[in-house]
């Protein structure tokens, strides 16, 4: 994992064309003795936890899910109604993805490039005295639970965001992304960016970690050609950090999607039967805060399976995001040492 | 192509710290000047002012004066990245960029300087590579990345990537101290060969390199223990290796210290 965030491995200190795996990891490195039997005992039977509690989950989601997801009269892929429980349930995860998906990728594409320039500003540009400080308090925030963003949301930010989400809706109100729906703190829009500033410290701190570590000599490589600074962050600097960069965004887009609190406090629901609307200025429900806001309701199995199910889809979309990262670094790996 | 650089009164320092004191040289066109000298009297850092590499780490300054061709390097409205793309380096460790391939290794300097006509790109890739004796080795991969090749031809892409953008001046420091003999050799082939376009300054710790490719050879020294380093002598590498004016220099070269 350290290495897809760096984007540097064990290998930039071997010299160049061994293989340091095949130094290091043959089975005669094992001795044999008590404490090497001990230890790797204790790490395998650690990593084979990790995988059975990750086996078992989607297991567990799987069994609960698909006795109602047989009785389900309806497409649970497509549909836009929600009736769990009765003779005839109908339910669908359609509003439940799209809510969730454009508020996370709206927070994304706030977050990550104010991220990625708050990093470089810290790390290329910041004075000693201040950088130091800086990276300490973003650390901090990435620590901030999220009911607290979810009340300062509510009790504070929203206010002054409904002007201005009002501005918009008035004059890009024909545009459907924009069209006026609910009041504006308890929208798609305000939740976007409440999640954005929830992941900037995530986004921030992993970027600047790999920035921080861009070799000397490629950045003195840049700078010797006649680059000026913001050159030399493109030449040597954001080549780099690409792969930490998106591992970061990644990370952070999982944080998003999971987000259950804020949102639940922010985002108004809409009512049953509403028509379907792209806009952002309108209210909604994700997986995370439905699942939430009904946990207390679960008093049938079948209700229970019908939002496992729509938990089981945010458990896949997570792990398709994952992937998808893991694929877009691996890709470029020949060229990042 | 080539300029003549003259250096006078040149102190240079870190912070505070004074690191060379008092240095005048002329350093001549087309030709090679070697500087040698133990390890700290600061020959790499009198390099590094001659392109104002130096000022790239906090509190590095000079007071003095660098003249390429009667144009003071440190002239006020001088602006060091002009300097940079007139003076270029290559250094002790070879330093590709990881990320792209040996093509846009070699235009990387283009690229920044604005040349974005593809034939055109192509052609200066293909002649600097030419110019670094690399092209021969290189011309069916020029899409693999550059970190994949040999500390020898990695450093070869260096000086492939510093002469693209044709520079006046080609600072070298300590360009073979991380190669094995073979590319030590081959790099100082292309020294020779460099000099007929550029005006070459190589910093080396190795004797017989400065006697091989320098036909000019300056030997720095710490004035003491402490003191900051100061340029002892410097004369033809023939008269340097054979009768030096300076004691300190046939002791150093003769191996009686450093």
């Amino acid at each position: 994992m350290s290495s897809s965030i760096t984007g540097v491995s064990a290998a930039d200190t071997a010299p160049h064309g061994e293989d340091p795996k095949s130094a290091l990891e043959g089975d005669r490195a094992s001795t044999g003795r008590l404490g090497d039997r001990l230890f790797g005992g204790a790490a395998t039977g650690a990593g084979l936890t990790v995988i059975a509690l990750v086996v078992l989950i989607g297991v567990f989601l799987l069994s609960q899910a698909i006795p109602s997801l047989m009785k389900n009269e309806v497409n649970f892929l497509t549909s836009r109604e929600w009736v769990p429980s009765g003779d005839h349930p109908r339910f669908g995860i359609a509003l439940m993805a799209w809510t969730t998906v454009i508020s996370s990728i709206l927070a994304m594409l706030i977050a990550v490039p104010l991220g990625v320039g708050v990093a470089l500003f810290i790390t290329q540009y910041a004075p000693p005295w201040l950088s130091r400080p800086a990276a300490t308090i973003i650390d901090l925030l990435a620590a901030v639970p999220s009911i607290v963003y979810g009340l300062w949301g509510l009790q504070i930010a929203g206010r002054y965001f409904n002007p201005v989400g009002n501005f918009v809706t008035d004059h890009l109100g024909w545009l459907p992304l924009f069209k006026a729906g609910g009041t504006p703190q308890n929208t798609i829009a305000f939740i976007s960016l409440v999640l954005a500033i929830m992941i900037l410290p995530i986004v921030t701190a992993l970027s600047r970690e790999v920035f921080a570590q861009t070799p000397g000599p490629h950045k003195e490589g840049a700078l010797a050609l006649g680059a000026t600074k913001w050159e030399m962050i493109r030449t040597a600097v954001l080549p780099f950090g690409k792969p930490g960069v998106i591992s970061a965004a990644m990370l952070a887009l999982g944080r998003a999607l999971g987000e259950t609190v804020a949102v639940m406090i922010l985002l108004s629901a809409l009512a049953p039967g509403s028509p379907w609307s792209w806009s952002i200025f309108n209210g909604g429900e994700t997986f995370a805060s439905k699942i939430a806001s009904a946990a207390a309701e679960f008093d049938s199995p079948q209700k229970t399976g019908a939002y496992i199910a729509a938990g089981l889809v945010l458990f896949i979309l997570t792990f398709i995001v994952n992937a998808i990262a893991r694929i877009v670094i691996e890709r470029r790996k020949a060229f990042s040492e | 192509m080539a300029k003549r650089i003259d250096v006078k009164d040149l102190d240079i320092y870190y912070g505070k710290f004074k690191a060379v004191e008092g240095v005048t040289m002329t350093v001549e066109p087309r030709s090679v000047t070697a500087f040698i000298g133990p390890s700290g009297c600061g020959k790499s850092t009198v390099l590094r002012t001659l392109n104002r590499m130096h000022e790239v780490i906090p509190g590095g300054h000079v007071d003095g004066k660098v003249l390429l061709d009667d144009q003071d390097l440190y002239a006020p409205n001088m602006d060091p990245v002009a300097v940079r793309r007139m003076i270029g380096m290559v250094f002790q460790r070879p330093n590709p960029f990881p990320t792209m391939s040996i093509r846009d290794n070699v235009a990387a300097g283009l690229k920044l300087n604005g040349m974005k006509n593809k034939k055109q790109l192509d052609e200066v890739v293909e002649k600097s590579l030419k110019g670094a004796n690399l092209w021969n080795e290189v011309k069916d991969r020029l899409d693999k990345p550059g970190a994949g090749l040999s500390g020898g031809q990695q450093q070869r892409l260096c000086i492939a990537r510093a002469i693209a953008v044709s520079p006046q001046v080609l600072l070298m420091d300590e360009p073979c101290s991380a190669l094995d003999p073979i590319s030590t050799l081959a790099i100082e082939d292309l020294i020779h060969e460099l000099k007929d376009k550029y005006t070459v300054v190589i910093v080396t710790h190795n004797m017989q390199q400065a006697a091989r490719v320098a036909d000019n050879t300056a030997f720095f020294n710490l004035a003491a223990t402490g003191k900051p380093g100061k340029l002892v002598e410097m004369n033809t590498t023939q008269k340097m290796f054979n009768n030096p004016d300076e004691k300190a220099t046939e002791d150093y070269i003769s191996g009686r210290f450093g």
